[in-house]
């Protein structure tokens, strides 16, 4: 039961595609395959996402985290935290529960907010796609301009969270 | 139509290089097997644990998505962000980009056809930073991991972010 009222909403939009694809409704159908069109990328991404998270999890030790991304550890930890970011791929919210194992392992608050601005904006997959529509010299002025930009943010997050309560939770 | 979908989506992993991110994971969880059984296991029920407990808020809020979507069709967003550079332009591109949710591999076409309806370069990045950076629709994903203050500051600061893209983007196109 608690699994059904977790899922309802889902439910209740596949019950309304099914019944739009056996009588026929057209937007229904649209809205269908539209759902199609989000889910791919989840589907296959994320759980790969997480069972990268899982293996980061038990292999790497918290001692490491802190020492390299942790509170003080300069730029090295900036440049560290960005190569880890750029490795990855997937959606912005495919970013998020890496996020939580960082801060689980001691990983600094400005660090966290490093690792998603470069998630987002520089990671490999993405990048090797905007090259092939947009082009070298598009890709490469927006990564150059966009790096600077989000380590400055990250130092303004850091700023404005200082002195105040921040936690990253495991959602149950 | 949906069995047709399932072979397109193949296609465009291969498209996507998604399979970069597969063949990482793979030799990953292999490697790690062989070198501690036990552990890896733990590592697996750990990550399919974490990715069950989403997985609800996750399709609720795709499904959510498809519907807006489909009242919110790509040309009227294309006509919109189409309209002046500028201080207007670049407001309009983060204003559509923060709200959108649109994967890369739809966004760069998207992107290169602004382009070639004569879009400004500095637009198409806000546009493309926002979309990468800020996630109002993602609000409530993020929310369960950070909490509501800290994800709508976030989002805050990282749309002032896509602007300052934007400006230095002007700046050297």
């Amino acid at each position: 039961m608690e699994l059904l009222r977790k899922y309802s909403i889902f439910l209740v939009f596949m019950l309304f595609v099914a019944l739009s694809h056996l009588t026929g409704f057209a937007s229904g159908q649209a809205i269908g395959s539209n759902f199609i069109s989000f889910i791919k990328e989840m589907v296959v991404v994320l759980p790969l996402m997480f069972i990268l998270v899982g293996l980061f999890d038990v292999w790497v030790p918290r001692s490491s985290i802190e020492k390299h991304i942790g509170q003080g550890a300069g730029a090295k930890g900036t440049v560290l935290v960005i190569i880890l970011a750029m490795l990855q791929a997937g959606p912005l919210y495919g970013a998020f529960p890496f996020a939580y194992m960082l801060w689980k392992k001691g990983s600094s608050v400005r660090n966290i907010f490093t690792y998603l601005g470069a998630y987002s904006s520089i990671k490999i997959p993405m990048l090797s796609f905007e090259v092939g529509f947009m082009g070298w010299e598009f890709s490469l002025l927006r990564s150059a301009a966009t790096v600077p930009v989000f380590i400055a943010a990250a130092f303004l997050m850091e700023a404005l969270l200082k002195g105040k309560s921040f936690e990253i939770k495991n959602p149950q | 139509m949906y069995y047709q979908a399932w072979l397109n989506l193949i296609v465009e992993l291969c498209k996507k290089k998604m399979i970069g991110l597969l063949i990482f994971t793979g030799t990953s969880v292999l490697v790690s097997f062989i070198i501690d059984k036990a552990k890896t296991l733990k590592a697996l029920d750990k990550g399919m644990r974490m990715f069950f407990s989403l997985l609800p808020t996750l399709l609720g809020l795709l499904s959510a998505i498809s519907i807006v979507l489909y009242f919110v069709p790509n040309e009227i967003l294309i006509e919109y962000m189409g309209q002046g550079s500028g201080a207007k332009g670049w407001f309009m591109s983060a204003l559509i980009g923060s709200v959108a949710l649109i994967p890369g591999f739809v966004a760069f076409p998207l992107s290169n056809m602004l382009m070639q309806n004569g879009v400004a370069a500095s637009n198409i990045a806000v546009f493309i930073t926002t979309l990468a950076m800020v996630g109002v629709i993602s609000l409530p994903v993020e929310a369960r991991y950070f909490g509501w203050r800290i994800s709508l500051l976030r989002n805050a600061v990282s749309f002032a972010a896509a602007l300052a893209v934007g400006l230095i983007m002007a700046v050297f196109l």
